[in-house]
């Protein structure tokens, strides 16, 4: 029973994860349906904007992350400006297949720039500490790694709900052309999307680097690849669903890699893409909507 | 004996309902209109024949043939073809490509034919291209069938649209706004064409329309929906000076 | 009778061409003027056009986006290595075993995803691709992720010629004739294609079968030139790599298929030493061709000899 509420910790810190990632895909698909292949080396850069935080200028955690999510809010914005904006109008094939040359350049951009090999993360940044709480050794990881992710969600959902800016983001992804008619600024409010979902991921990065304490170029890919999937399971364009999505993949995945077969864990989330789409597309919370001929 | 006869049809989509207990008949050889006001659902029934839709409830009897819930490659095959009110002519092939797509179903040779080259290939391709210039040439498209379908000029378009339909020798053929964008001489041309086409291939035809000079001079018989149902039906006349459909649609008459 | 003559004609001259063209390299092979390096280059090279061309079939003119197309070649490599190396079966056993396999894949993986649309079908095709390589990963009879090595080098400059001139002849004739119109009215437009008659599902599959299958024939050459494959050998990287050939070629032409093939290995060939600056190359090159130029080099257009006869001729 212990070992079990064990890994329901371990699956929920994995999950914080892949849902602070998740948020990000749905966000971007939510208002302009691209599918952001990019978005896990997002992660990436933001995992080692944090760690040249702690090495070069050695700021504490907090700070490493913080500075994280505005470098990578910036990237965010820039990717979306210069690849993404001119293919707005072009067919969504189009625009996946220029995501996927964003992804490949960030990967081996950074491999060319800084090598292939794996980067450590400073023990010093944030010391492991274990907690005895009825049993259970609770890690002060798995503790930052889950509060910081939902005080992070509170955050976003304050943003959405009671903010203009997240009423903007709502009123274009539900239509693009009526916003415009509204007065609302779409690439305004575009960019503030890639802006904040970039900024999750790169909390995410640097929450990955203290977890598992090494960062490397082509970590986002598979990362990446699963919260992706987690974002499709909870419905994708649907928020709460990504958050849903993020935790139910990361208990799955520990469940899997604990229980079952580990070399069959990352397989996991490709069967249940599969399954997703073959069986309900919109995913848990979304709606079936048919094509208008 | 109706070619086309349609029982309580109804479909929803989500919680809007399109179309509720439409009940419809068309004779053989007739040309009937079915007018209403935008948004009231008329492509949806047309998208229910044709088979892009399934139907919630009701029955499509086509040739004595429940059709509602076919496939439309099906439909298409047992006599059924279509225009749609935004043009959806295959852009990037040529005209005369777009017509041959017409014959596809009835192929005259087999996929290991087509690979190996024999002389039935060739045989069959000569038949298609014979059978898709006849139909060029009847709506004066021939000097351009090498063009490609978008860069048609818009009347030209429409003209090709209704060719490739007829290409797919169709009993019933339904037009979606065949007279849209068009100004009054093209659309007294459109309806010369109709006539034309009805009696020279024995067809029945069943035509949404706006412009009401075009279904008033050449419909028989008008069906009117309106909110997904059927509020009048009836000769020209008789749905010309009817009170809900003036209220509806047509407007009263400025004293 | 005048155009049956000239259709004749051309057509035995073009196959004279190729055959000059296969006499020639199979000279220089034999004389050992060409060494190790034009070798494999080569070897790759035509490779990458029998991948090229087919996955273009998918992609370019049934406008579907297939990104798992290593997968088949996955499938290929190892049923023709399984044949040969450990069935001791003749090669051509192999390679039609392979042929056959890989469009058994293809259409039970083709059935289920190509009822989804657009971006849903690239990332249903791109797990499948992934599905496949940790399944080989995890079967013991092919030694999992250390793949199988020593494989007897059988890929011969007549295989590989022989196979590359069937792969582009079946498409090319495939695509003209009614099927292959067929199969590019769903590109063009999937609704109205039903409705004229055609049974989209099954040009959708027809397509991807074909496309598997040769993808498995690029697949069995290639593991038995190359003597080692391994499930890490067909990931999506390599799925990527024949994404970038047909991207830059032009989605529905088989000419610019073959051009960007050969371009792409040339730049392979030659960036050996850069392996990041080829992949950062790569990326650039869908970005930039999809912003700047999304019908790629030859748009749908092909050098046909309606071409040819016009450069030729000096005339416009």
């Amino acid at each position: 029973m212990l070992e079990f509420i064990q890994q329901m910790i371990n699956g929920l810190s994995l999950g914080a994860i892949y849902a602070l990632i998740a948020l990000g895909y749905t966000m971007v698909y939510g208002i302009i349906k691209l599918i952001n292949f990019a978005h896990g080396d997002i992660m990436m850069v933001g995992a080692f904007v944090g760690y040249f935080s702690l090495t070069l200028f050695g700021t504490n955690i907090i700070v490493a992350m913080v500075f994280s999510m505005v470098v990578c809010a910036v990237l965010g914005v820039l990717i979306e400006k210069i690849a993404y904006r001119p293919l707005r109008n072009s067919t969504r094939i189009a625009a996946l297949i220029t995501a996927i040359g964003v992804s490949l350049f960030l990967e081996y951009a950074t491999i060319f720039i800084l090598g292939p090999a794996q980067k450590v993360f400073p023990e010093a940044a944030f010391k492991i500490k274990a907690y005895n709480i009825a049993g259970l050794s609770i890690l002060n990881k798995d503790v930052f790694v889950i509060i910081s992710a939902v005080v992070l969600m509170l955050i976003l959902q304050y943003i959405i709900k009671w903010t203009k800016t997240g009423k903007a983001m709502r009123a274009v992804s539900l239509d693009m052309e009526a916003a415009v008619l509204m007065g609302i600024s779409v690439d305004k409010t575009i960019s503030i999307t890639f802006a904040i979902g970039s900024a999750l991921a790169a909390a995410a990065g640097v929450m990955y680097g203290v977890y598992y304490s090494t960062v490397n170029p082509l970590m986002g890919i598979i990362p990446g690849l699963k919260a992706f999937v987690a974002a499709v399971l909870g419905g994708i364009g649907i928020i709460p669903g990504a958050m849903a999505g993020g935790f139910i993949m990361g208990l799955l995945e520990t469940m899997v890699s604990g229980y079952g077969n580990s070399l069959y864990r990352d397989a996991v989330a490709f069967g249940v893409l599969i399954l997703i789409l073959l069986i309900k597309p919109t995913g848990l919370f979304g709606k079936d909507s048919g094509e208008k001929v | 004996m109706s070619l086309i006869e349609i029982q309580n049809l109804y479909k929803s989509f989500g919680g809007l309902s399109a179309v509720q207990d439409f009940n419809f008949r068309l004779d053989k050889g007739e040309l009937v209109g079915l007018i209403g006001p935008n948004g009231a659902g008329k492509t949806t029934v047309f998208n229910l024949i044709t088979g892009v839709y399934k139907p919630d409830k009701g029955s499509i009897i086509f040739n004595e043939k429940n059709i509602a819930g076919m496939p439309p490659y099906t439909i298409c095959a047992r006599g059924i073809a279509r225009t749609f009110q935004n043009i959806r002519l295959f852009n990037d092939l040529t005209v005369l490509d777009n017509v041959k797509i017409a014959a596809h179903k009835d192929v005259p040779y087999g996929l290991l034919t087509s690979i190996l080259r024999t002389p039935s290939f060739f045989k069959g391709e000569a038949m298609i291209e014979q059978e898709a210039m006849k139909y060029l040439e009847i709506f004066k498209l021939a000097d351009k069938k090498d063009e490609l379908a978008k860069n048609l000029p818009y009347g030209e378009q429409r003209r090709l649209e209704i060719a490739r339909a007829l290409a797919t020798k169709p009993t019933l053929l339904i037009l979606d706004e065949p007279a849209a964008g068009m100004n009054p001489n093209e659309t007294k041309k459109l309806m010369e064409l109709i006539e034309w086409i009805r009696k020279d291939f024995d067809l029945s035809i069943l035509l949404i329309e706006h412009d009401m000079s075009l279904v008033m001079g050449v419909c028989e018989r008008i069906y009117v929906l309106d909110y997904g149902s059927i509020i009048a039906e009836g000769l020209p006349v008789e749905i010309r000076n009817n009170k809900k459909v003036i209220e509806a649609y047509l407007g009263e008459e400025v004293e | 009778m005048q155009e049956y003559k000239n259709n004749w004609a051309r057509f035995c001259g073009e196959v004279l061409i190729l055959a000059a063209l296969f006499t020639l390299v199979q000279y220089l092979i034999t004389a050992g003027l060409l060494d190790q390096y034009y070798q494999i280059n080569l070897t790759s090279m035509f490779i990458n056009i029998i991948l090229a061309v087919s996955l273009n079939l998918i992609n370019g003119f049934t406008g579907q986006l297939s990104l798992g197309h290593a997968g088949f070649m996955a499938v290929g490599a190892y049923t023709s290595v399984i044949l040969t190396q450990m069935l001791g079966q003749p090669f051509i056993v192999g390679l039609i075993v392979a042929c056959m396999v890989s469009a058994l894949a293809g259409f039970i993986i083709g059935v289920p995803t190509l009822r989804l649309k657009g971006d849903y079908l690239a990332i249903a095709t791109l797990a499948f691709g992934e599905i496949i390589r940790v399944i080989l990963q995890n079967i013991d009879y092919v030694n999992g992720p250390a793949g199988i090595l020593g494989i007897t080098k059988m890929t011969t400059w007549p295989w590989l010629f022989g196979a590359t001139i069937l792969t582009i002849v079946v498409i090319v004739n495939l695509i003209n004739s009614s099927y292959g119109r067929a199969i590019i009215s769903v590109r063009e437009d999937e609704v109205a294609s039903e409705l004229m008659g055609v049974n989209t599902t099954t040009y959708k599959v027809l397509a991807f079968v074909f496309g598997a299958m040769f993808a498995g024939l690029a697949g069995a050459l290639y593991a038995h030139f190359f003597y080692i494959i391994k499930p890490e050998t067909f990931n999506f990287l390599k799925s990527f790599d024949i994404l970038v050939m047909v991207v830059l070629g032009g989605l529905g032409s088989t000419t610019g298929a073959i051009i960007a093939a050969v371009f792409i290995t040339a730049l392979t060939a030659a960036l050996q030493a850069f392996p990041a600056i080829r992949m950062i190359l790569y990326a650039l090159i869908l970005i930039i061709v999809m912003i700047f130029r999304p019908q790629g080099l030859m748009g749908n257009k092909e050098l046909s000899r309606q071409t040819f006869g016009k450069i030729w001729s000096g005339r416009k």
